[in-house]
């Protein structure tokens, strides 16, 4: 069926065909990346593990699992994801040519979707009725809550109460499809007291419920299996890009929290080492690592378990999860999948940080100069290619994840830049406003041939 | 009093006195640092006094995923209170030699921090028994047993109504000590009920080869315990403790009072079982 050069199949054939065998790097499959990984969990959950595991791999091996999963693709989320050039967003960029992974134009707004689709299936095929989830800035949440409308399953969304309040509207839009959110009120409100409270309610209710992990962290096969689900970024995006451009790009950034968009993007150009793809994570810095109040985890944290996997962490000497901290609730989690950990290790994959400030510089420009506003999720993505196409020059092409939308966001984004309320401004937006006009100079019109 | 490492007590042999006493153990919970490092571990003598055979020292962590709410509080507190590993091992230290086996109750990551190895010897110099380790499971502790095996100290893993036979037979193959039987599928906390399920859970784990099975999760009272009490090897109790703390918060005398009248109780249950009928 499959043929092995990647190279020559066309953007249908690579389309979610999970079972193909890949090559060296792309082939590691769990529950061990390097040192990282594993199951730490408790034993009540080894049945319920070990069921999602035998069931993900019969229906990856089965036709109607792809056939289903592809349906849903491309009649439900809306696939395949659009690739778009961002001429004037490439001049900040010293000139290198960016190309947009268009994830913000999924159904539901982000990549989100691509891996809950897949797991709610999963879920029908083990015969559970509910589904439940963490979610950070809302968007594995909505997605989620998305999910459970389409199948008519239960639904209840773990959210940490710090992020309820920063993320609204994504509550509202979770309560509208049908779903119980839960404010988590324990620990730093965040993310990571969200899963906590998952784990919790999973443990109590594991007969009925499937725990809709939203990243490529946990335990074994989540950061496999979320993983895989995700792989159709990357490899949509390699295809298109071999397309429009005749060759590979230089380098490929995306962000990185728990690390799902970025697995799934990174996973296509794994092997792609001669000549290397460079593959760069952007953590959220937050107000530096220095600080303290960051969420770097590669960058600032250290070798430990969190969550079911061990992996890096942010922790005290003692081991105690020190608390997270971003602009952006999508990234603010202080662990990161096992698999990035690994592909830091051995360094594949390298791994910047960019923090609160030129992250939302980043959402306002790529705003101003294509139309396109991102998830601040995202906007960290962008400001390290900014970074980075400075650094490699107009010569390059780099590919970036746009995983999500920024509506969400405006809010926050409003606050940020003194639009709205009594707040002081944190940052200047006619400066960026400026820098942006520049870009448009005599720029030839744009050529937005669109891949699809 | 002599020196810890002479009057170290291993859970095994609190079970068996219990056993030669035909009843079965009681074991009491309680975490360090709550409400502060002093009056946690004058709350675990208390329970000694009163009868509790074995203490599991909880050492607060910072996500806790199966507790409920009632240790969750008491541990948030105790680490907002500046607890550290180090106290946990002072209160092994300070409880030792009193006739109970004294226990550390930990998730993983606090004691991979410390080291396995380096947690091993220094709970066993401080005349600990063993840990309980609820989040690790044998298929990854192969560094704790390692540890726990050269610094002779008992581990706990657990198991619950969702293992299947093969994973009974992996676990008590593992287990030093003692098998921690969850009695629900769930956290922590105090139920009406203790589910007639939990008799087989028991029964089953001793068929897959363990010599001594504790049964924890929602035991409260002293009822519970004379109905868990004619089957289990031993009882475990933790939030009906904790409880008995954070509703007599800032009231010493009457936190003492509350948490001996369960211990009594609990006591009295776990005496009874097995001579009712």
């Amino acid at each position: 069926m499959s043929s092995p050069d990647p190279e020559r199949d066309s953007l249908q054939d690579v389309l979610l065909d999970l079972a193909r065998p890949t090559t060296e790097l792309r082939s590691e499959t769990g529950p061990y990346f390097g040192d990282f990984g594993g199951r730490f969990l408790p034993e009540a959950l080894v049945p319920a593990l070990d069921e999602l595991i035998e069931v993900y791999e019969k229906a990856i091996i089965d036709p109607e699992f792809t056939v289903e999963l592809r349906r849903l693709a491309t009649e439900y989320t809306g696939r395949p994801s659009l690739l778009s050039e961002a001429p004037r967003f490439s001049k900040l960029a010293g000139g290198a040519r960016i190309l947009l992974k268009r994830e913000d134009l999924n159904h539901t707004g982000s990549h989100k979707i691509n891996n809950v689709l897949g797991q709610a299936l999963l879920t029908k095929r083990m015969g559970k009725t509910r589904l439940i989830a963490e979610t950070g800035a809302g968007q594995h949440g909505v997605a989620t809550a998305t999910a459970a409308a389409l199948f008519g399953l239960d639904c209840t969304i773990y959210m940490g109460g710090e992020d309820t309040e920063r993320q609204a509207l994504n509550v509202a839009r979770m309560r509208l499809l049908g779903a119980e959110v839960v404010p988590v009120q324990q620990g730093s409100r965040t993310l990571k007291d969200a899963i906590n409270e998952a784990f919790r309610d999973w443990v109590a209710n594991v007969e009925t419920t499937h725990y809709l992990l939203g990243t490529v962290a946990g335990p074994h096969p989540f950061p496999a299996m979320v993983r895989d689900f995700h792989r159709i970024i990357g490899e949509e995006a390699r295809a298109q890009t071999l397309e429009r451009v005749g060759r590979l790009p230089d380098a490929v950034v995306a962000c990185v929290g728990g690390g799902s968009n970025a697995m799934g993007i990174f996973h296509a150009f794994l092997d792609d080492t001669d000549p290397v793809v460079r593959l760069v994570g952007c953590e959220a810095g937050g107000d530096g690592i220095a600080s303290g109040r960051h969420s770097a985890t590669l960058n600032g944290g250290s070798a430990g378990v969190l969550h079911g996997a061990r992996s890096f962490v942010m922790q005290d000497e003692d081991g105690q999860t020190v608390e997270s901290h971003s602009i952006s609730a999508g990234l603010d989690y202080p662990s990161v999948g096992p698999e990035h950990a690994w592909l830091a290790d051995i360094g594949r994959a390298e791994y910047r940080v960019v923090e609160d400030g030129p992250a939302m510089d980043a959402f306002a420009l790529l705003s101003m100069t294509e139309g396109i506003m991102p998830a601040i999720e995202s906007a960290h993505a962008l400001a390290g290619a900014l970074q980075l196409g400075r650094e490699l020059g107009e010569d390059a092409v780099i590919l970036v994840s746009l995983s999500g939308r920024g509506d969400k966001d405006v809010d926050t984004a409003s606050t940020w830049f003194g639009l709205v309320g009594e707040e002081p401004a944190r940052a200047d937006l006619s400066v960026l406003r400026a820098a942006a006009r520049e870009t448009s100079a005599e720029t030839a019109a744009p050529t937005h041939e669109e891949s699809r | 009093m002599t020196t810890a490492d002479t009057d170290r007590l291993r859970a095994d042999e609190v079970l068996d006195r219990a056993r030669s006493e035909n009843r079965a153990a009681l074991i009491g919970y309680l975490p360090v640092g709550y409400p502060d490092l002093g009056r946690s571990i004058e709350a675990a003598r208390i329970l000694i006094d009163h009868g509790a055979d074995m203490i599991e020292l909880g050492l607060p962590y910072s996500d806790p995923v199966m507790d409920g709410a009632v240790i969750q509080q008491a541990a948030s507190a105790a680490l907002a209170g500046g607890t550290r590993t180090r106290h946990v091992l002072e209160a092994v230290e300070a409880l030792s030699g009193r006739g109970a086996a004294i226990m550390v109750m930990s998730y993983w990551n606090p004691l991979l921090a410390y080291g396995p190895d380096s947690f091993a010897r220094d709970l066993a110099a401080a005349g600990g028994a063993g840990a309980i380790t609820p989040d690790l499971i044998p298929d990854e502790g192969a560094d704790w047993i390692a540890a726990s095996e050269e610094h002779g100290v008992d581990r706990v893993f657990l198991v619950a109504p969702s293992s299947p036979r093969d994973r009974l037979e992996h676990v008590a193959s593992h287990t030093r000590g003692f098998v921690y039987a969850a009695s629900t599928m769930g956290v922590t906390g105090t139920r009406a009920s203790v589910s007639a399920a939990t008799e087989s859970l028991v029964e089953r784990t001793r068929a897959a080869g363990a010599k001594n099975v504790c049964v924890g999760l929602g035991v409260s009272n002293g009822e519970q315990a004379a109905q868990v009490g004619a089957y289990a090897d031993g009882v475990i109790v933790g939030s009906a403790f904790v409880r008995a703390l954070i509703e007599n918060e800032g009231a010493d005398a009457a936190a003492r009072a509350a948490l001996a009248a369960v211990a009594d109780d609990l006591r009295a249950g776990v005496e009874r079982a097995r001579t009712e009928t």
